[in-house]
């Protein structure tokens, strides 16, 4: 059966397995979302009932929880904490291995064969069930790092190899606001990174299916496998739905109009000093926010001093010697890092980029311990003109 | 070499220690040759990242004459762990070189019209390539100032270079110090109370200036006040450059990454950043 | 409530200067409040602003890129914060911090320049108050480059 990129095919459950058995035939570990210890998380899946069917998530500032939902979706919840972005860029990563002879030493870089990554198998990886703001994230991901002038290596092989299975974003989340940023609920071919192949989930009295969108050749290649007929009238129309009654149910929005002089008018404003004491620099935010890049080296030696490894490992503009300097940190208020983390995501991120740092898929927001928004603290600053004196 | 950062710029190139020089109690110039027999070409005013095996990495400045090859020259004060492994390493230690990185002093541009170097302290050794790249092809430049300003004279950096500089190419050299003691017959003071008298025509100047940040941005707005074009002072700024190639994050300065946008930057985009505290 | 003319005759830094031109400066002046934390003047920006400091603490600053700043003098009531605004370019130099909260009159530069070109009388009267505060002050900053309580003699 020919599939070209564009089509539109319509599969059921059954042909849901068929594409990850496909994919597993095809050398892939394919990573999806499933139930863990009251998360959802991304893990490798093999069969449909791996995946969350039937559980939705409550997620408000500070809160998570997952909650039965009354059909048997398997795409029925907003996002886990985990974006793709760990499996492209893990958190740990060998830059090279080094002995020592003497006065001298030799250093080798990894033989590019990536390592298992907790358990998740090794690459090339299909990752199933990509959202629409994280298609986006990753996309923002492949410029800053495999899209200028240098790159990392490792995050470069690792996307090259990789496929990707979006979903289109049915029940969005307390915090989510993914159409204030543009960037969902539903994947759009030239919006984001590519996607292989895009599905909506359709549930009604018709049946449990998915409309499927191909958006690459690789995609057209896996589909023709599955048999997959065109998708009627009504489930084009039906997908639509999903996507408009997704998008009117955003839980936050962000005004993005003159973000980027706001932020940077807003350099002295007194709202830093209000976040700041209730931040506590835990760098949970940077952690699940999928656009987040900063690393640090980490040495590690064998008792000896003669065998040494360096390791990339994720860093947090949180951390107060992220910015240390002869003399000191830089950035010694979490007044001033919180300020750096906001600047960077929604202003000086446009100057370096082109394009925000921010998706809008309200991780930070969920995940914050002391239940920090960042929408309210941007719509504070554009309330919050900064006066330091008063004249009588 | 350029390609071979390129494509791995994490991976270090090893370098054999073949020279240690001490230039002042706790400043020492390194000379270091590649063991794999390609020499390092930079520009004035950028820097390596240097590796003492099992110590770690810092961000170092070049010191040596871009315009003639030669040996890698480094020189290092030692204000840490990894610095002070630097300074120790003995002729034959082999130290891992990651560069050159970042964006250097163009001093091309200043052709055609006065050149004036406000060098502090350590501040003196990346503006050394830049002084010897104008010494080069001295007949392109018209009026060159060095003003350079050290907290004692026992801290004073390369004075043999800095007699040459006076003497075989006519730049004007004033050297001072925060503090005087015993047989210092020279000035005493703050070096950007040097600006005024400098000499320069503000309309064909090109101002390069390298020191502790405080005395940078004085040093910045004494060319201002005196008509020099924010956009011709240039400024070498330190933050913690950790990658060398923009990747890491650690370096920004809102939206400059100084390890590869710097560190070199001119003041008109630096105004409005430098007045702001922790940023 | 009082006059500006009236805080101005209780103010140490215009002792004697004389009821005419304190009228005279008056005209200049109002009267602010600064809550603590808040900047007078930064360094770098246009020197435009003379502040005779009736209540309070300011911090005289300047801080390089980690640390945080370093405060090199304080100003307490009766004192007078930034001289930048008599003297080209008319630059602040350092940074001036409420510490505390923070009453003072403050004068545009400018206009206190204009009184001072048309009263010569004035402007020594000012000039020689300045150039008090700043020989203290310089004399200050230079005893303490000995660093006399330091380790070493």
């Amino acid at each position: 059966m020919n599939v070209a990129v564009g089509d539109r095919r319509q599969i059921d459950l059954s042909g849901l397995q068929g594409l990850i058995d496909v994919l597993a035939a095809r050398g892939y570990t394919v990573l999806g979302p499933t139930v863990r210890d009251g998360a959802i998380v991304q893990a490798p899946i093999h069969v449909v009932d791996d995946l969350p069917r039937g559980w939705g998530d409550d997620q408000e500032a500070g809160q998570y929880r997952l909650r039965r939902r009354d059909d048997e979706a398997l795409f029925g919840f907003a996002s886990g904490a985990q974006s793709a972005k760990p499996v492209f860029f893990p958190a740990e990563t060998l830059l090279w291995r080094g002995r020592r002879d003497h006065q001298t030493f030799s250093v080798e870089a990894p033989d590019g064969s990536s390592t298992d990554q907790a358990g998740k198998g090794g690459p090339p990886y299909a990752v199933l069930g990509v959202r629409s703001c994280d298609l986006c994230a990753i996309g923002v991901q492949d410029t800053v790092l495999a899209g200028r002038t240098f790159t990392d290596a490792d995050y470069q092989d690792r996307r090259a190899g990789s496929f990707i299975v979006a979903v289109t974003c049915s029940d969005p989340g307390g915090t989510c606001f993914c159409v204030s940023m543009d960037t969902g609920p539903r994947p759009q071919a030239g919006r984001g990174a590519a996607f292989d192949v895009a599905l909506t989930e359709l549930i009604d009295e018709r049946g449990h299916r998915f409309l499927v969108e191909v958006g690459t050749e690789r995609g057209a290649d896996l589909l023709a496998e599955l048999a997959a007929p065109s998708a009627s009238a009504e489930d084009l129309g039906a997908a639509d739905d999903v996507a408009a009654t997704a998008a009117e149910r955003m839980g936050r929005e962000l005004d993005t109009a003159g973000i980027k002089e706001l932020l940077y008018a807003s350099a002295e404003s007194p709202r830093w000093d209000d976040v700041a004491s209730r931040c506590l620099s835990c760098t949970n935010c940077t952690a699940v926010c999928p656009t987040c890049f900063c690393t640090s080296v980490e040495d590690v030696s064998d008792l000896s001093g003669d065998q040494a490894e360096r390791n990339r490992i994720w860093d947090s503009c949180f951390n107060a010697e992220f910015s240390y300097i002869h003399g000191g940190t830089v950035r010694e208020s979490p007044r001033s890092r919180y300020r750096q983390w906001l600047t960077h995501k929604l202003a000086s991120w446009i100057d370096q980029f082109g394009t925000s740092g921010c998706v809008g898929c309200g991780r930070c927001i969920t995940w914050c311990p002391a239940a920090i928004d960042l929408t309210v603290e941007v719509a504070a600053l554009r309330e919050s003109a900064p006066t330091a004196r008063s004249d009588d | 070499m350029t390609d071979a950062v390129g494509q791995a710029p994490m991976l270090p190139r090893l370098f054999s220690v073949t020279r240690s020089r001490q230039d002042t109690t706790d400043t020492y110039t390194l000379e270091l040759q590649p063991l794999d027999g390609f020499p390092l070409v930079f520009e004035s005013g950028q820097f390596t990242m240097l590796h003492a095996f099992g110590v770690g990495e810092v961000p170092i400045s070049i010191s040596g004459d871009p315009t003639t090859p030669g040996p890698l020259k480094q020189t290092i004060r030692d204000v840490g762990s990894v610095t002070r492994a630097l300074v120790a390493a003995q002729p034959g230690t082999v130290l891992g070189v990651r560069g050159p990185f970042g964006a250097g002093w163009n001093v091309a541009a200043a052709a055609g019209g006065d050149v004036v170097f406000v060098a502090g302290g350590i501040g003196l050794a990346p503006l050394r390539p830049a002084i010897l790249e104008v010494c080069a092809r001295r007949e392109d430049y018209r009026r060159v100032v060095l003003l350079y300003g050290s907290r004692t004279p026992a801290d004073i950096l390369f004075q043999d270079s800095l007699d040459t500089w006076r003497r075989d190419f006519g730049l004007d050299v004033q050297v001072t110090v925060d503090n005087g003691q015993r047989d210092w017959h020279g000035r005493v003071g703050l070096v950007t109370h040097l600006i005024a008298h400098a000499g320069f025509d503000p309309q064909q100047t090109t101002a390069l200036i390298c020191g502790p940040e405080v005395m940078m941005r004085y040093a910045a707005t004494a060319f201002l006040d005196r008509g020099v074009r924010p956009s011709n002072v240039r400024l070498s700024l330190e933050r913690n450059m950790r990658c060398g190639v923009g990747l890491c994050g650690h370096c920004q300065y809102r939206e400059f990454f100084l390890c590869v946008d710097g560190p070199v930057l001119d003041y008109a985009r630096l105004e409005p950043l430098m007045a702001r505290r922790e940023l | 409530m009082q006059s500006i003319e009236q805080y101005l005759e209780e103010h140490p830094f215009f002792e004697g200067l004389g009821e005419e031109s304190l009228t005279l400066i008056a005209g200049c002046a109002r009267n602010i409040h600064v809550p603590a934390g808040a900047f007078l003047l930064r360094a770098g920006e246009q020197a435009d602003t003379f502040y005779a400091i009736r209540h309070g603490r300011v911090a005289i600053e300047l801080g390089g890129p980690a640390g945080g700043p370093v405060v090199l003098d304080s100003v307490h009531d009766g004192e007078i914060v930034g001289w930048s605004w008599l003297i080209p370019p008319h630059r602040w130099k350092f940074d001036a911090r409420a510490s505390e909260p923070t009453s003072a009159v403050a004068f545009d530069g400018a206009c206190l320049r204009g009184k001072c070109e048309s009263d010569t009388a004035l402007a020594y009267g000012l000039l020689l108050r300045v150039a008090q505060v700043m020989d203290r002050r310089l004399q200050s900053a230079r005893v303490r480059l000995l660093d006399m309580y330091g380790v070493s003699p």
